[in-house]
């Protein structure tokens, strides 16, 4: 029962609480720059959800079968990198094989989460909270879905903010990094969610 | 001991690296995707520049366009002819047989255009036309401040001794950068071949007053239509055009036009042996006639 109780408040944290882009800064990057279609948004959102689970579930591996016996942890960052970016590569790959549509769908994004910082994140946040296998993959999961969750929002708010009046000197990043700003103060009402 | 700890850290990590290293190269091999050669090879036959004039992003884009057959075998117009007939060729199509086509500036008028002004503002074609609708009395000649000059990557076009833009045709790729760039739309595109002959003018008034402008504009008399075997160049609203699948270059339009605004421009000599041809000939026609008539 605390198992499935300690899941529920990873879910809701990384959803809400503690949402990776706005309460912890990660993935800023592919958040400012695929957000300007609903649509990629979408492809960018599932991608990222993909392989942060995914990443999860092999950097825990490869830290309490590799690293930790060999008392390497101080390795972390770069095994995990090393990790990610095999893992991005290798799905690509399966991508292109198996769900050719799925692929030219996610095109150039698929590459760009090799850079994402919230896959690290997502990893190295596992490790110190000494996180079990099933909630470190949760938790990258859920991680992905408040990513999601986060992107489809602003590229919904920034497609309408197409037809907003706003002075011209912050058309473009300006008004899109104030729109993320207030967003980020938004989502800051949720950091007094108890769960348990 | 503290060297000994480096060289294990990097023998594992380095171990780690390979064994993933190994994972990716199986995996490519069993997730191999049969790419279509015949792109690498449309590519290769690109220009190569990514200027993306196509309106595809980059060469590749173009390439994987011109495969699914959504862009034709001369989508990229820097490539050339040849290599459009090259990529016909790997697409298993007939080589088109469009002739190479480049540039071309429809006006001469420059110093012969008569200025209503003065234009002392920032020299650019665009900003003169905003001033009272540019300096020059025609309302379609060349500014000559050589906008199209500047947009031209291949140092193609430049400003001729006479004041309007004039394009090298050993030079032009046909791009279409100078075509965009004039805000009067002067310049349009036609075949290289230069046997053909075109009309350097694009002022759509009549008579008296595309006359009064410029010494050097097509009035819209049409004696050229009237003089062509091949109906190839017709009055079309005040400004004769040459149809260039019809003109063979026979040349007989430039020696009639009152106006001289046909090139190659015919000599006086020409003209007035063509028409002392002409006149022998309707002579000759008279009295063949008056003969038939007697008999």
């Amino acid at each position: 029962m605390d198992q499935i109780y300690e899941l529920l408040a990873i879910t809701l944290g990384a959803i809400l609480a503690n949402n990776f882009i706005f309460s912890q800064f990660l993935g800023c990057c592919p958040f400012l720059g695929v957000s300007k279609k609903i649509d990629t948004a979408v492809g960018m959102g599932i991608a990222v959800t993909f392989v942060m689970g995914l990443a999860s579930a092999v950097c825990f591996a490869v830290n309490n079968f590799v690293l930790v016996p060999l008392d390497l942890e101080y390795m972390q960052t770069v095994a995990f990198i090393l990790v990610i970016a095999a893992l991005v590569q290798f799905i690509e790959m399966f991508l292109q094989k198996a769900m050719p549509t799925l692929y030219t769908a996610l095109g150039v994004y698929l590459p760009l989460i090799t850079t994402n910082c919230a896959v690290l994140g997502v990893v190295l946040l596992n490790v110190q909270n000494n996180y079990n296998f099933i909630s470190s993959v949760v938790y990258g999961i859920t991680g992905g879905l408040g990513f999601l969750v986060a992107i489809v929002l602003f590229a919904s708010i920034r497609e309408r903010l197409v037809f907003a009046e706003y002075p011209k000197c912050w058309d473009g990043f300006p008004i899109a990094l104030l729109t993320a700003g207030l967003m980020a103060l938004a989502f800051m009402g949720f950091s007094g969610l108890k769960v348990w | 001991m503290d060297t000994m700890n480096i060289v294990f850290a990097v023998v594992v990590l380095g171990a780690l690296g390979a064994v993933f290293g190994l994972i990716l190269a199986v995996a490519s091999k069993i997730f191999e995707v049969q790419k279509d050669p015949r792109e690498e090879a449309i590519l290769s036959h690109l220009a190569g520049a990514n200027c993306g004039g196509c309106g595809y992003p980059g060469c590749g884009g173009c390439a994987a366009a011109i495969l699914a057959g959504e862009a034709p075998v001369t989508a990229c117009a820097p490539a050339g002819a040849e290599n459009a007939a090259a990529i016909a060729e790997i697409m298993g199509m007939a080589a088109p047989t469009g002739e190479r086509q480049v540039a071309f500036v429809r006006c001469t008028g420059g110093v012969n255009a008569k200025k209503r002004y003065e234009y002392v503002g920032v020299q650019d074609c665009i900003s003169a036309t905003k001033v009272a609708g540019g300096p020059l009395e025609c309302q379609f000649g060349c500014l000559g401040f050589g906008s199209c000059v500047t947009a031209c990557q291949f140092g193609a076009i430049s400003i001729g001794e006479n004041g309007s833009a004039v394009v090298d045709p050993e030079k032009c790729t046909n791009c279409g950068a100078c075509m965009k760039a004039c805000p009067r739309k002067l310049i349009v595109s036609v075949p290289a071949n230069p046997k053909k002959v075109h009309v350097t003018c694009a002022n759509l008034e009549k008579g008296k007053a595309a006359m009064s402008v410029c010494s050097a504009s097509c009035i819209g008399c049409g004696l050229c239509e009237k003089e062509c075997r091949k109906d190839a160049i017709h009055v079309v609203n005040g400004v004769a055009v040459v149809d260039y699948d019809k003109c063979i270059g026979c040349k007989l339009c430039t020696k009639v036009c009152p106006r001289d605004s046909i090139i190659p421009v015919a000599t006086a000599e020409e003209k007035a042996k063509y028409k002392e041809i002409k006149k022998a000939q309707a002579e000759k026609a008279k009295a063949a006639a008056e003969a038939a008539k007697a008999e």
